[in-house]
């Protein structure tokens, strides 16, 4: 019965126009997602593949990016902009600090998992250090570092519906507006169109992995047995290397 | 700094205050462990089962993915049209984020059974333990250590998921954060965080300590210097 109430909101075109309809929203859903994905990633993953060539630091690094993941976005969000006054600014940086922990820890662990006789056969042959890591370290931590880009995708898709909170917009708009007017379908049918934004993210982002890890990083993985249980896809990345 | 410290000593100096963050820590605590016990006894059978039979393996594991990726704040508001739950029941929350739990451990499951040595499981048949006994004596068991570091992920995971559940009015913690958004006061929203931090690093003490308590074995292992 709910949900044939659902499916009539969806199919109202006039939910679907103006500044308030859904393509809107997802529109604006997306700008926060990919934004905060690219500042997070441009953080994290030169921070996670220094720490993980240089092997220093990773004890700290790990333990910071655990003791990151505990804090509660929406505390952040709201101690952020009673501080500094900008929607915009405090969302941002309140799903950075989401987003940064899950790539840290993946591309550290990707690091991590290349075999260290591949790393000192580069060595052998003459590569720098910066050569091996550009080389042969980062391609081989490409599964892992793109699982955790994946991981930190689901996570700012589905927590950007917080920033309706502060007055943003977003998918989260329908949600919070839905349940202060008592629109119970609204609110379903926001959450359905999350759920399938970020399915459909995560489907780009897997055939995106597939077009970037090199073909022998990929077979290495899938025939190396007891370690390609490490590759961290789907739910259980997120304990990967911690 | 320091005026934000005598905010929160004025705010906690209120006994009705002081009163109802003790009430939401609690509730916060039931709210957050709750589903992690949920969830763990049903992840267990799951993923013996889906372990096991083969055909089942892909479905299984590929729905948990998928319920992985749909939002909380999403979840917890669907929940009550499959449920038959009201909107501002806890229910929700708790059953919503034990499905998350299940998710997360599933593949974890699957993968710690998968990677018991074989030959640890042989001599356990040959010495007469039938399939059923057999994993709660000796599999289960040396699957710990594997199901340990996940059940700590999805611990934290659950304590900062929690407080989303302040938007349909039953956050824990959460609720602090709204109350203080609301005032446009930053004292109980910094209690809020503490707390929650706190939370979360006392569960990961808990559960280290019952890893430990759980396999003896590997301390055994260490202490003998088999590995490092």
């Amino acid at each position: 019965m709910i949900f044939s109430q659902v499916l009539a909101w969806l199919a109202d075109s006039a939910h679907w126009r103006g500044p308030g309809g859904v393509p809107v929203r997802v529109v604006e859903h997306l700008y926060y997602t990919v934004v905060t994905v690219l500042v997070a990633a441009g953080i994290a993953v030169p921070l996670g593949l220094v720490v993980g060539h240089t092997g220093r630091g990773g004890v700290v690094l790990v333990g910071l990016a655990n003791a990151m993941r505990a804090l509660p976005t929406l505390g952040l969000l709201t101690f952020l902009f009673l501080l500094l006054r900008s929607q915009g600014t405090s969302t941002l940086l309140a799903l950075i600090v989401l987003a940064v922990p899950p790539v840290l820890a993946g591309s550290y662990a990707g690091v991590q998992s290349v075999e260290r006789d591949v790393v000192d056969a580069a060595r052998g042959m003459g590569l720098t250090s910066a050569q091996r890591l550009w080389q042969v370290e980062l391609p081989g931590a490409l599964p892992l570092l793109l699982g955790g880009v994946r991981s930190a995708t689901l996570q700012v898709v589905a927590t950007t519906t917080v920033a309706a909170y502060i007055g943003l917009g977003g998918l989260g708009r329908l949600l919070l507006d839905g349940l202060r007017s008592g629109d119970y379908p609204q609110m379903v049918a926001g959450a359905l169109l999350t759920a399938l934004l970020a399915l459909l993210l995560d489907l780009l982002l897997a055939g995106l992995a597939r077009l970037v890890v090199p073909t022998g990083v990929r077979l290495s993985a899938a025939g190396a047995g007891e370690s390609s249980r490490r590759r961290g896809r789907g739910p259980g990345s997120e304990g990967v290397g911690l | 700094m320091t005026p934000m410290v005598d905010d929160i000593g004025r705010y906690l100096s209120s006994p009705s205050n002081r009163e109802k963050v003790f009430e939401l820590l609690g509730e916060h605590v039931v709210l957050a462990v709750l589903p992690l016990l949920i969830g763990l006894v049903a992840a267990v059978p799951l993923g013996w089962a889906a372990q096991r039979v083969r055909w089942l393996r892909a479905p299984v594991l590929g729905s948990a993915s998928v319920l992985y990726t749909v939002p909380s704040l999403a979840l917890f508001v669907i929940m009550p049209s499959i449920l038959g739950t009201r909107i501002l029941d806890g229910a929700n929350v708790v059953v919503a984020l034990a499905l998350y739990t299940v998710a997360l451990l599933l593949r974890p499951v699957v993968d710690a059974l998968d990677a018991l040595p074989g030959h640890v499981v042989a001599a356990a048949t040959a010495m007469g333990y039938r399939p059923a006994r057999r994993f709660v004596a000796v599999e289960l068991p040396m699957a710990v250590p594997v199901l340990a570091a996940s059940v700590r992920v999805a611990s934290a995971s659950n304590i900062s998921l929690v407080s989303v559940g302040a938007f349909i009015g039953i956050g824990g913690l959460g609720q602090l954060f709204t109350e203080g958004f609301q005032t446009r006061y930053l004292a109980p929203i910094v209690i809020g965080i503490l707390l929650t931090l706190l939370l979360a690093l006392a569960m990961d003490l808990l559960l280290v300590g019952l890893r430990r308590a759980a396999t003896p074995w590997a301390r055994a292992g260490l202490r003998a210097g088999a590995r490092a």
